[in-house]
């Protein structure tokens, strides 16, 4: 957008004490209000890596398209994965009005310099997996996304609340899946139960590392880009789910979940942090395979991108001559 | 691998049903007006959210400067008697 005019006079400090007490009553930045660096540099990093992750995402599913078992699961599939494409959209846009182009978005997760989300590095090894990931992946998303809602960028929020609403049909359809499944035949609770066991533990480190060792979190607290710690969240997460393989008739891969009256959560076992930070940093079963996936897709895409804008270049050109010879 | 060009932003407006006017729904990269229309549909409206779609490239929207909110906003704040509710009429009145 065009700069009208350029802001006021007053110094770093004051800004940067008017901007606080702002986000402090809970009014929303938006783009061309004045943010501190840090706070910039934060949320390109958060929104650029949530767009990465709805972008790969697509990944783990798309294999599955082919080989849904019915044409009605075959379109839902479908329409998770185009919405998971708008969905990495609307977050390039927000993370755009930040001042960062998409090329270069793009360009750092091709080159390994940013990351996505942990969970979409796992194979997917049956049917009854893409119920799993419908599920609890994209549960465990909603419960990070709600949150977001309420962050303080207002394009972040805004596109937050929006993927909420439309996800919400992932979620269910995923456990539709999962229904089917565990109260099919005994081979068909089989694969449900080992979709289960393979997701679970992957699912709850969606929500990242714990609140002991977290980096980014404070500040991210004070600016209200995180409105809920990593525990607080993966807490809900359990909570939610539990009861919800109980009812599938499955059973949670953990011995140590149960039920505290005393808390009023379920407490579990300890998450294999090793395998977190393994995974993030390029080390997963499907890491390789997902970037050489999305770099691919890229590169083969290139003569499409060139085409279109020589085509529009094209259509320009002809257009002007055309009005210059009606003058 | 190099980062490349951005095709232009465009900003994209959406009419949710007849009788409302457009809405700003958010942006998209496009090498003209017709694919960004095309895009605009696909990114936009996949749940039926539309009736009509304007698309405007960013670089042509003029905005007002954060910084000047409250030189021109904040004086609508004091004419209060531009409010129907400043007015006393008595009651017994009707179609006041």
């Amino acid at each position: 957008m065009v700069e009208s005019q350029s802001p006021g006079q007053s110094s770093e400090l004051e800004e940067a004490a008017r901007f606080q007490a702002r986000v402090d009553q809970e009014i929303k930045i938006e783009p061309r209000d004045w943010m501190p660096e840090a706070y910039r540099k934060n949320l390109v990093r958060q929104i650029s890596q949530h767009a990465h992750s709805e972008i790969v995402g697509m990944l783990p599913e798309g294999c599955w398209v082919t080989r849904a078992p019915s044409l009605r699961r075959k379109v839902q599939l479908l329409a998770k994965i185009q919405d998971e494409a708008g969905h990495g959209l609307y977050l390039y846009s927000a993370a755009e009005t930040l001042g960062t182009p998409r090329a270069e978005m793009i360009d750092a997760l091709h080159s390994g310099r940013a990351k996505y989300s942990n969970i979409f590095n796992y194979p997917v090894l049956s049917w009854a997996d893409i119920g799993a990931i419908g599920w609890l992946v994209d549960g465990a998303a909603i419960i990070n996304q709600i949150a977001l809602c309420r962050c303080s960028y207002g394009p972040y929020a805004r596109a937050m609340e929006r993927i909420c609403r439309e996800e919400s049909f992932h979620q269910r359809q995923g456990y539709e899946i999962m229904m089917s499944m565990a109260f099919g035949t005994a081979a068909q609770k089989r694969m449900a139960q080992s979709a289960l066991d393979r997701w679970w533990w992957p699912s709850l480190m969606m929500f990242g590392p714990s609140d002991r060792d977290t980096v980014h979190s404070s500040q991210s607290v004070a600016w209200k880009i995180k409105r809920v710690s990593n525990d607080d969240l993966r807490q809900q997460f359990i909570d939610m789910t539990v009861p919800q393989a109980d009812y599938l008739g499955l059973k949670m891969p953990d011995p140590d979940l149960k039920w505290n009256e005393e808390r009023g959560h379920y407490d579990f076992g300890e998450i294999d942090w090793a395998e977190l930070k393994r995974v993030v940093s390029g080390d997963g079963p499907c890491n390789k395979e997902r970037m050489a996936a999305r770099i691919k897709a890229h590169e083969d895409g290139t003569w499409v991108r060139e085409a279109a804008v020589a085509y529009a270049e094209k259509k320009r050109q002809r257009e002007s001559a055309a009005r210059i010879a009606a003058e | 691998m190099t980062a490349g060009n951005d095709w232009p932003l465009w900003e994209v407006f959406i009419r949710a049903r007849e009788g409302l006017s457009h809405k700003h729904v958010g942006s998209l990269h496009a090498c003209d007006a017709e694919m960004a229309l095309q895009h605009a549909r696909d990114v936009y409206t996949r749940r039926r959210e539309g009736e009509s779609i304007w698309v405007v490239q960013s670089t042509d929207i003029v905005a007002s400067a954060p910084a000047d909110k409250e030189s021109l906003f904040d004086p609508a704040d004091a004419k209060i008697y531009r409010h129907p509710t400043f007015y006393d009429v008595p009651d017994e009145v009707e179609c006041l």
